[in-house]
């Protein structure tokens, strides 16, 4: 979306070198998951690590989601901090016993005795033509489950700087990577150290009579719809949620106490999805300074996604689409 | 001694499986301990004080022996599973700790009144059991295993389940994973033959849980999980090769001589024959009668050590009753770390 520029990196890089960095400041940092060593994962996240940190660091896991989890939980558990990858969203499913039954528990269910600082990766998200088990979009499920944080960068600043927080947490935090942005999403990032504090959102586009609340790859298409419609005179601000859980409630809060009106948009489904909390949230704190009914644009209530491409571009938000829905706002 | 007051040297099993007359007898109080408690807690779910019973009867020389074994040999952590009252005494937990646990009150060690009984971890006895999801332990102990080796730890892993719990797919991760990386850990499976109702003839084509260890890559061995003895020789060897070279499978055949838990009627699947025959097993009455026959113990003595238990698990009860439930201001503690 951008120029190569100096200090520019994509999504990817940003995420690798996240993970490069703390290996070598910290021991207790590993890594596990399909293909990880001598392939590099298969999105390249790990290229290179195998070589530098060894196997005994960066384990090739067997095909195998449940233990993935399961074996990096048991890991945290004894104090390392171990980042498991999972290769696509869409075979998280197997893990979700030891990520939301498990792990999330942890600390709950013993009163506080043990923590589980786990990193879960998990590349997710469509618009990639992956069909219907590779474009699966996980969110929901795990925003759903109190114990564990839920991040989902859209530039690689963020990427970076939220993975790092994320490894030095002592909680489970599962860390969405859309695809889609890995190459096509490059940015600025310093060279000098930084963390993104997690629970933190970002307001990536300053305005006033409405905000647009959104995370990930379609973050991307809500900067571009919101200087699209700037040309018609509509100021929109542009909030990137960064962290889905815990919500900043406050930066929410702020926003729409000053524009009044409020268009949520995921790819994930409507129903269910985190704009129905956010939504239900707007309503309860900030009804008052409400000024129109809040919208949500989201992927409609089909399982995610088509393989074809008239019925995946059928499915995802894009620009225009947040162009209507923005002017219909503005209009009300 | 043999005929005539003439003297042979035979060697009494107790001495060939390495243990003192004093330690034999504190196993057999704490085991009788144990049975006195795990009868109380029976009866207390029958008085609606105590919301679930997941009695151990029949458990308590595999559990004890492997623990006892363990805790004498070098660093070792426990991932138990849910019908290990007897472990977890051995492990430090007081009938005290027990019955706060089991009435969920405050200062129940391993959740302060959050799960299931004796669920969550108590980390100063060196267990942690998250939950009683079947299986989803293992692969939990196979990477806490894993990273005690990477920290250059002796420690080795006791992982504990059922028969039941060998069918679920995380089981055989766990094992897979485990013989990949010569983790050093111990699967302990206390095989009773049933999950819940199922017999084990529904669960699996083979007579023997301890069978699969050899396509995972390492040994598997099976013993009398009612003989005390046979249970913390087989361990201590068990022991000594996951540290060395790697996992072992024990699977120790014992009986369940109880329902499920305390909300299962087992008449509906189990004749009452099976059953009649089951107790000829209890590890409890042969410990006992072993002690007994070899002069060890005397009837005295042995109704002192019941009448002991008794009196504890009496003391234990009142303190438990008049205990207090956790404060419903703690119900938003410890979701995050």
């Amino acid at each position: 979306m951008h120029e190569r520029a100096m200090g520019e990196k994509s999504v990817i890089e940003a995420i690798r070198d996240a993970m490069r960095e703390e290996m070598r400041r910290d021991e207790r940092v590993v890594v596990l998951g399909e293909d990880v060593g001598a392939r590099g994962g298969v999105f390249l996240a790990t290229q290179g690590f195998v070589e530098e940190f060894g196997e005994g660091r960066v384990i090739d896991t067997p095909l195998a989601e449940a233990s993935i989890a399961g074996i990096a939980l048991g890991a945290a558990l004894k104090g390392l901090r171990p980042i498991a990858e999972i290769q696509f969203a869409d075979f998280a499913w197997p893990a979700f016993n030891q990520l939301l039954g498990e792990a999330a528990r942890a600390c709950y269910g013993s009163n506080g005795q043990v923590r589980v600082p786990l990193v879960v990766r998990i590349p997710y998200g469509g618009g990639i033509r992956g069909g219907l088990y590779h474009s699966q979009n996980v969110e929901a499920y795990f925003f759903h489950t109190p114990g564990v944080k839920v991040v989902a960068p859209a530039t690689p600043y963020d990427a970076k700087g939220l993975l790092k927080a994320a490894i030095r947490d002592d909680n489970p935090v599962i860390f969405l990577e859309h695809k889609k942005t890995y190459r096509l999403v490059r940015g600025y990032v310093p060279d000098e150290e930084y963390v993104v504090p997690i629970g933190k959102a970002d307001v990536k586009h300053r305005g006033s009579q409405i905000t647009l609340v959104s995370y990930g790859l379609v973050l991307h298409y809500c900067l571009q719809a919101a200087r699209t419609v700037a040309q018609d005179g509509i100021s929109v601000e542009v909030v990137d949620l960064r962290t889905l859980r815990p919500l900043d409630r406050e930066t929410l809060f702020d926003s729409v106490r000053k524009t009044g009106k409020v268009l949520i948009v995921h790819e994930d489904n409507l129903t269910g999805g985190v704009g129905a909390e956010i939504a239900a949230l707007l309503a309860e704190e900030v009804f008052e300074y409400l000024d129109a009914p809040i919208l949500r644009l989201c992927g409609p209530d089909v399982p995610t996604m088509p393989f074809a491409p008239t019925l995946e571009d059928a499915y995802m938000p894009t620009t225009e689409k947040i162009v209507g829905a923005l002017r219909r706002l503005a209009a009300y | 001694m043999g005929p005539e007051g003439a003297e042979i040297a035979i060697t009494r099993r107790h001495e060939t499986a390495g243990i003192s007359v004093e330690e034999v007898l504190a196993l057999y109080t704490q085991m009788v301990l144990v049975r006195i408690l795990d009868e109380r807690i029976l009866v207390l779910n029958r008085q609606g004080k105590v919301p679930i019973g997941i009695s151990c009867q029949g458990h308590e020389a595999a559990q004890m022996g492997s623990a006892w074994a363990a805790l004498r040999n070098g660093p070792c952590f426990f991932f138990p599973y849910y019908r290990d009252l007897a472990l977890k005494i051995t492990a430090g937990v007081s009938a005290r700790e027990a019955l706060l646990s089991f009435m969920g009150k405050a200062g129940d060690p391993f959740s302060n009144g959050r799960q299931f009984p004796l669920q969550g971890a108590d980390l100063r006895r060196g267990i942690i059991q998250l939950s009683n999801v079947v299986a989803a332990g293992l692969p939990q102990a196979v990477g806490y295993a894993w990273a005690c080796r990477y920290l250059g730890e002796e420690t080795v892993v006791l992982a504990y389940f059922g028969d039941g719990a060998s069918s679920e797919g995380e089981c055989h991760e766990a094992m897979n994973f485990a013989g990949i990386h010569r983790v050093p850990i111990v699967f302990f499976c206390e095989n009773n033959r049933y999950a819940i109702s199922v017999p084990q003839r529904k669960q699996m084509a083979i007579e023997n849980v301890a069978e699969r260890a050899a396509a995972y890559g390492f040994p598997g061995v099976v013993v009398d999980g009612t003989d005390l003895f046979e249970v913390i020789e087989v361990t201590r060897r068990a022991i000594a090769h996951a540290r060395t070279q790697g996992p072992i499978l024990i699977e120790a055949k014992v009986e369940r001589l109880s329902p499920h838990t305390t909300d299962d009627d087992d008449r509906r699947y189990r004749s009452r024959e099976e059953l009649e025959q089951a107790r000829h097993r209890d590890p409890v009455r042969r410990l006992q009668q072993y002690l007994l026959q070899e002069g060890i113990l005397t009837p005295e003595q042995d109704r002192a050590i019941w009448e002991g238990a008794r009196q504890e698990v009496e003391e234990a009860t009142r303190y438990a009753e008049a205990s207090p439930y956790p404060e419903a201001s703690t119900l938003l503690e410890h979701i995050y770390a």
